[in-house]
């Protein structure tokens, strides 16, 4: 074959970044259909998926409710420095309750169960890879996807709903507590705020943005555990690009609600 | 009987395998050796579906086995046990809960059984009593005989080995030797020993097949790989890199 020309390198250079791309996307789509193909094999998956929703989901809560906790406070500071004189004390609900159940429980607990939940399968998954014990479960007639993937992404898609439940609940009331003490408002002045424009759909809006980041912290640190390639340092890359793969979709289905949800409301 | 013909496989432009094509009977152990990177490891991941080959046919117990659906597939995989090199045990698990795996997924077994083969199988590889250890707590022979009680819980037909002596003493070699014979002699399986530890080759071997770029160069019993006049084989056989040089150069 010809070499390439010093002009056509770097051209040469995005062909195969490109091509890279696109081939990573290929599997990518054939690892969840994979997944959704392996929930048929229940009596695989279901004996491990309580053990996978207290190792992701209930040990996840002490974070997820520290991070909730010190945004509500910031959040309740801010909203009363910003308003200062102009806007009615009061609405120092309507900021923490709409900011934290819209936008700041769901998109900051998920990016910090990115880094907890994300990193953790891709390193546990990676080190299983390269130390062959995923070929081990394949040779003894399991499913690898249905007994490592299936149940990781069940318990992502169903405890990380109620994480934020419970950090949309203790960023408010951490809210609350610092107008009471620090911006001399009532308790009752701060509900009347959170329940100005408050509307149910805003936590159905919430639970659907938090079930689609369990989905994509748990998929994709599934699928770099499971490409993962060499020894301990592909097992760094592949939990970096878990980290960082998913914080990025995040912020881009964050977004992609927010047109597809919010629009017309 | 395990058939692999005319076997090609590719890993981008890395030809692995190149037309290799190997026949092991019924109840023969046969020992395949090569240099390290030949693709020997790429050679028994084909016969258990774990690789499909680019072409030619890989065939266990009559069974084409890329044509196989998925649970089929595990169906095959229950015939066969695979002693990998490092020994792939589980490590969030005990090694009674790593033999237990296969023995659930083949199903059949109720828990006193499953325990009792659990124990057996362990004694069959001298591990008695370290049921309740966890890998990291084992020395890196006790892993590799714990691997292979973990092949032989479900009483497979055939046994593939990958590297069972590497890294190890020459005691501990020794007793890895014995327990494949052992195992042949017991339990009558049929079985695979990738090496390029020539000893052990000689011990434990009906035959021997030496790979080399990607096929088959020479095979036959312990004593005519001992006695072959191929330079590349007796340079390999006898670890002498002049006689494997000679031997490339009389190939060019």
């Amino acid at each position: 074959m010809r070499a390439a020309s010093a002009f056509e390198k770097p051209f040469a250079a995005v062909g195969r970044a490109s091509g890279g791309f696109f081939a990573a996307f290929g599997r990518f789509g054939g690892f969840i259909f994979e997944v959704f193909r392996s929930l048929r094999d229940v009596t695989t998956w279901l004996p491990l998926l309580f053990g996978q929703m207290r190792r992701l989901g209930v040990d996840s809560i002490p974070i997820a409710l520290f991070l909730a906790g010190f945004t509500g406070i910031v959040l309740a500071l801010q909203a009363s420095y910003t308003f200062t004189g102009a806007i009615p004390l009061y609405f120092v609900g309507v900021l923490v309750g709409k900011t934290m159940i819209l936008e700041l429980g769901p998109v900051l607990t998920g990016l910090a169960l990115s880094g907890r939940v994300g990193a953790n399968i891709a390193a546990q998954l990676g080190t299983m890879r390269v130390s062959e014990q995923i070929d081990a479960l394949e040779t003894l007639a399991y499913n690898p996807v249905a007994y490592l993937v299936v149940p990781r992404v069940l318990a992502g898609i169903l405890m990380f709903p109620i994480i934020v439940i419970f950090s949309n609940a203790i960023g408010i009331f951490a809210g609350m507590i610092t107008s009471i003490n620090m911006l001399e408002m009532s308790s009752q002045e701060f509900i009347r705020g959170l329940r100005l424009f408050h509307e149910p759909f805003d936590i159905t809006y919430s639970l659907i943005k938090t079930t689609s980041f369990g989905l994509i912290i748990t998929v994709v640190g599934s699928f770099q555990g499971f490409n993962t390639q060499g020894g301990a340092e592909g097992v760094g890359i592949a939990t970096t690009r878990a980290v960082v793969i998913s914080s990025m979709l995040i912020l881009l289905f964050d977004a992609l609600w927010a047109v597809l949800l919010l629009q017309g409301q | 009987m395990i058939e692999l013909n005319n076997v090609y496989k590719a890993f981008g432009p890395k030809k692995v395998l190149n037309g290799f094509s190997l026949t092991v009977a019924e109840g023969d152990t046969v020992s395949l050796v090569g240099f390290s990177g030949a693709g020997k490891s790429v050679t028994l991941k084909h016969i258990v579906g774990l690789l499909e080959p680019d072409s030619g046919s890989v065939h266990v117990d009559g069974l084409h086995v890329s044509s196989l659906s998925r649970q089929q597939l595990y169906e095959m995989r229950r015939k066969v046990g695979y002693v990998f090199q490092f020994a792939a045990l589980f490590d969030s698990m005990t090694i009674a809960e790593n033999l237990a795996m296969g023995l659930v997924k083949h199903g059949g077994y109720g828990k006193d059984e499953i325990r009792e083969r659990i124990s057996e199988s362990l004694k069959r590889v001298e591990l008695e009593g370290f049921e309740s250890r966890y890998p990291a707590e084992l020395s890196g022979g006790q892993r590799k005989r714990a691997g292979l009680a973990r092949a032989i819980a479900f009483r497979p037909k055939y046994l593939l080995y990958d590297e069972p002596t590497s890294g190890l003493d020459p005691v501990t070699t020794a007793v890895i030797d014995r327990l494949i014979l052992k195992m042949r002699d017991d339990l009558g399986v049929t079985s695979l020993v990738i090496t390029h530890d020539m000893g052990s080759a000689y011990n434990v071997s009906d035959r021997i097949a030496m790979l080399y770029e990607g096929r088959v160069l020479e095979q036959g019993t312990p004593d005519e790989i001992r006695n072959t006049q191929n330079s590349i084989v007796r340079g390999f056989v006898e670890g002498k890199p002049e006689l494997v040089e000679k031997g490339v150069a009389e190939q060019t």
